[in-house]
């Protein structure tokens, strides 16, 4: 039997959640053995099609067929169509940290013998799946040891060893560093040559148009196009303008003349020792922030950004720190996230699942939390104020939601991101310390945020901004931080910094 | 209708609690050939309510944080065993021996804070240590003589007596028909004004017929019991302590700072020390007011028994646990209210009263209850998905 041309064939999917049209008659075709990059705003239906595809929707919850291999199918639960060859890796790794690579890689199908499981098999077969994916660790490390670029290769090399024949990526690469970026593609052009299809979403154009075959484009749940990039070479801008309906000129707003002012924060030789890995995490670090002034910080992954943050932000880890801290030129000593939101300095964090907002509230309720005592009339929270306070940064930051009273958990990234900056600003900083505040969130929704940190520094507010976009730290900052292994490794102004400048400093 | 519908769908959290009563209520009173809705029984079911309800409040905090209190059954029976030596050997003066004994409760609820949230042992732990500590202590407090008798009227009139009635009316308490006339008044006023702050602010608001219709409901509710508690003896005292304490930790809960930072460290307790809340703090107070209050439901049970008893506070945890969750508190924390878990104590008690009367054993009742824990949660978990899925 010939194989058809296309795998997959997903033909005029429609999907309606109560209120919202999520899908609207999407067609959408995979070849077999192309990477085919799926992209589109936040909210654009790309992860509620992925979903469909995986068995997550069962069938008969949405409208549409989907064929593969030629054949119409029906999948009830993520079961279903893992046996038909379909394997689907989320943004959040679905790994267990304690148990070991082998483990993970063969759980949920373990290779048996009789009732018990077969360990040795086991660990033989997981080196063959690391030595596809080119990971030379032993399998008997545990998921917890290793970082997350291998963690996101182990995900591929679990899927592999289902001999999987689609494979999904949503997001694979935004949580990594360039590095472990670069690799990955690697090895999904490999995983290519061995005959696998792999769709992946991503919002990092350079990267989709680095490796993608075939690049389909979705917008408010409809396929807007779909370009065969092995024709002709794709432009990021094309892309872009596609996504969001408009062309966007230059994603980094320009401030008109920039003056900042005096040294706000510093510091000085400082150095943190993690107790709980029992080894220096930050080593005599020197650092100064001017007052209305965008100081990028760039580095890899696990160079030790965010930990310098939170050593900052009132050691929340309980590092032990030697050296010292300045704001406006007294030496501080800030003990715990209150202190240091009195003294007017803020962090926004990376994860704002995670750890920025409390998920089942609404909107009114995160954006006053870090600061409810300005909504306080006597002893209790004035209702009046509250709404006031977080209808005026609904506004501000153009929030897209019903109203402030809906849940924070059910917006999209980008626009919780813009709840969990909301959150910092509502505390009246002088100081914003934005850890990779563009991550996972779309185009649009970048542009708005680089407006409003514009629109801050102007205010003659200082921003700290880690990141692992180069462009984006090249496009936003005054001033450039490179860190690496958690030293300082240099400091350039963004007049003269490039991207290879950078990256040298970063593997210094 | 099929806005009714979509309505009914949205809050059948809110509304599943009244519906497992109004089954209970209607249930029993079949079984029991109408004793279960008589005055006199609806009155003692308020009085038994009473002392679950004011720990199913301190456990709506503690289960709103994610933590969990299985000592308070016996430390209420050891308090109030306190208590009554207090007053019965020692002659301390009722008002004193309450005062002792609510401070006494607020230290040790200051202890398991420390454990819990400086020390970092899980609340599981400490108060099952503490459920088996305060059995032994209970038993040892009562041991000379097995029971302790209260003889001090006014101790023994919390539990057992009734606000003044001035004068009947066709059978009916003067006072309670005033006060209940009076609540009603406020009640509609109150709801008709945050309606209308909803509606200024743009939020959601049920639309009008229905919101009638809730009120109507709510009203004829209160009316019916305000009217068989006039029939019996008015309002007790019971019931106004349970008032007072409802009313200042829904008030703490939804208007004050701390109530605040409890849904916040609930909901994720990271975020929450980034948002600069001293999240130790915050469990430390939760643990004082559950203990606090705890104190306070042994001092009630006393008084109503007029005693303290070896077995006084026995399965109370299980009641006040499964008060909170079938009042909706969510087990995954984050989520809860107080008057749900004064509801769902209501629940509970309602059907142990119900038992009692149909002269079923401790045994099969014991069983029952525990059946109902686990139902509560399987609704809780089950109604959470079907809204998330939308």
């Amino acid at each position: 039997m010939k194989d058809a041309e296309y795998i997959l064939e997903m033909d005029n999917i429609g999907k309606t959640f109560p209120g919202v049209k999520a899908l609207d008659g999407v067609n959408f075709k995979v070849k077999r053995g192309e990477i085919h990059c799926l992209v589109g705003e936040n909210g654009a239906g790309k992860s509620t099609l992925m979903k469909i595809l995986s068995g997550v929707y069962p069938s008969g919850t949405f409208t549409g067929r989907i064929i593969l291999n030629s054949t119409e199918q029906h999948f009830r639960s993520i079961e279903d169509s893992e046996k038909a060859g379909i394997a689907i890796i989320h943004q959040e790794l679905a790994l267990i940290p304690e148990l070991t690579i082998y483990e993970n890689i063969f759980l949920g199908h373990e290779i048996k013998k009789g009732p018990f499981i077969d360990w040795n098999e086991t660990i033989i077969k997981a080196k063959e799946v690391l030595k596809r994916i080119r990971v030379n660790i032993n399998p008997e490390t545990k998921v917890k040891d290793v970082g997350v670029g291998v963690q996101q290769l182990v995900e591929i090399g679990k899927a592999l060893s289902k001999d999987v024949k689609l494979l999904i990526l949503d997001e694979p690469t935004a949580a990594l560093s360039e590095v472990d970026c670069d690799n990955l593609l690697q090895i999904l052009r490999e995983l290519k040559k061995q005959g696998i299809t792999c769709i992946m979403i991503s919002h990092k154009l350079k990267e989709v148009i680095s490796i993608a075959d075939t690049i389909t484009v979705l917008r408010d749940g409809k396929t807007i196009t779909s370009i065969d990039a092995t024709k002709r070479k794709v432009e990021e801008k094309e892309i872009i303008k596609y996504m969001v309906g408009r062309e966007i000129e230059d994603i980094y707003p320009k401030r008109e003349g920039v003056k900042y002012g005096d040294v706000c924060f510093e510091l000085k030789n400082w150095t943190a020792f993690d107790p709980s890995k029992g080894r220096e995490i930050l080593h005599n670090i020197n650092f100064k922030v001017h007052k209305g002034e965008i100081v990028g910080i760039a580095g890899l992954m696990g160079a030790g950004r965010t930990e310098m943050a939170l050593s900052i932000f009132g050691n929340t880890k309980h590092y032990i720190i030697k050296g010292e801290l300045y704001v406006n030129g007294v030496k501080k000593h800030l003990s715990s996230p209150e202190k240091a939101i009195k003294e007017k300095i803020v962090y926004v964090t990376e994860d704002r699942k995670g750890n920025g907002l409390v998920l089942i509230q609404d909107i009114k309720f995160n954006i006053p939390l870090s600061n409810l005592k300005q909504l306080l009339k006597g002893l209790f929270i004035d209702q009046h104020e509250e709404v006031n306070a977080a209808n005026k940064f609904f506004n501000e930051l153009n929030i897209k939601a019903r109203s402030i009273e809906q849940v924070v958990g059910t917006l999209s990234g980008g626009n919780q991101q813009k709840v969990s900056v909301a959150k910092g600003l509502f505390t009246l900083p002088d100081l914003l310390i934005l850890d990779e505040p563009t991550r996972g969130i779309d185009v649009g929704a970048k542009f708005e945020i680089y407006t409003i940190m514009n629109e801050l520094v102007k205010r003659g507010m200082s921003i700290i901004m880690i990141s692992s976009e180069l462009p984006e730290i090249l496009g936003m900052s005054d001033r450039i931080y490179v860190m690496s292994n958690g030293t300082m490794t240099g400091v350039i102004d963004a007049k003269d910094a490039t991207e290879e400048k950078i990256m040298e400093m970063a593997t210094a | 209708m099929k806005e009714l519908g979509v309505i009914l769908r949205k809050n059948i959290r809110d509304y599943g609690m009244f519906i497992a009563l109004a089954v209970i209520f209607v249930l029993f009173t079949i079984l029991t050939n109408g004793t279960f809705i008589s005055p006199y029984n609806i009155s003692s079911l308020i009085n038994q309510t009473g002392y679950i309800a004011v720990l199913a409040t301190g456990m709506t905090l503690v289960i709103i944080v994610r933590q969990i209190d299985l000592s308070v059954g016996f430390l209420s029976g050891f308090l109030g065993a306190i208590a009554a030596i207090l007053m019965m050997n020692y002659h301390v003066p009722a008002i004193l021996a309450i005062l002792i004994v609510l401070a006494l409760g607020a230290v040790i609820g200051l202890f398991f804070g420390v454990l819990i949230a400086k020390v970092g042992i899980p609340a599981f732990v400490v108060t099952l240590a503490g459920m088996i500590s305060f059995h032994g202590l209970l038993l040892f407090a009562t041991q000379a003589g097995g029971t302790i008798n209260i003889t001090d009227k006014f101790f023994n009139e919390i539990g057992n007596g009734f606000i003044p009635s001035f004068g009947k009316i066709g059978g009916f308490a003067v006072s309670t028909l005033v006060i209940g006339l009076i609540g009603i008044v406020l009640f509609i006023y109150f709801q008709f004004k945050a309606r209308n702050t909803k509606k200024k602010y743009n939020f959601e608001v049920l639309p009008m017929p229905f919101f009638i219709a809730k009120i109507a409901f709510i009203v004829a509710l209160i009316a019916a019991l305000i009217l068989v508690l006039a029939m019996n003896n008015g309002i007790s005292w019971t019931f106004v302590i349970v008032f007072v304490v409802v009313s200042i930790f829904t008030v703490i809960l939804n208007k004050t700072a701390f109530g605040r930072h409890i849904y916040a460290v609930g909901g994720n307790p990271e975020a929450a020390e980034l948002s600069g809340i001293n999240v130790a703090n915050v469990l430390i107070y939760t643990f004082v007011i559950m203990e606090t209050l705890t104190a306070l439901s042994g001092i009630l049970f006393a008084s109503r028994m007029q005693s303290a008893s070896p077995t006084a506070g026995t399965g109370f945890e299980l009641l006040a646990i499964a008060g909170a969750f079938i009042g909706g508190c969510s087990a995954n924390g984050g989520v809860g209210k107080v008057t749900g878990s004064l509801i769902g104590s209501l629940v509970m008690v309602s059907l142990t009263n119900g038992m009692d009367l149909m002269g079923l054993g401790s045994s099969i009742q014991y069983v029952i209850q525990g059946i109902i824990l686990v139902l509560a949660v399987v609704f809780d978990i089950l109604t959470r998905r079907s809204q998330a899925v939308g």
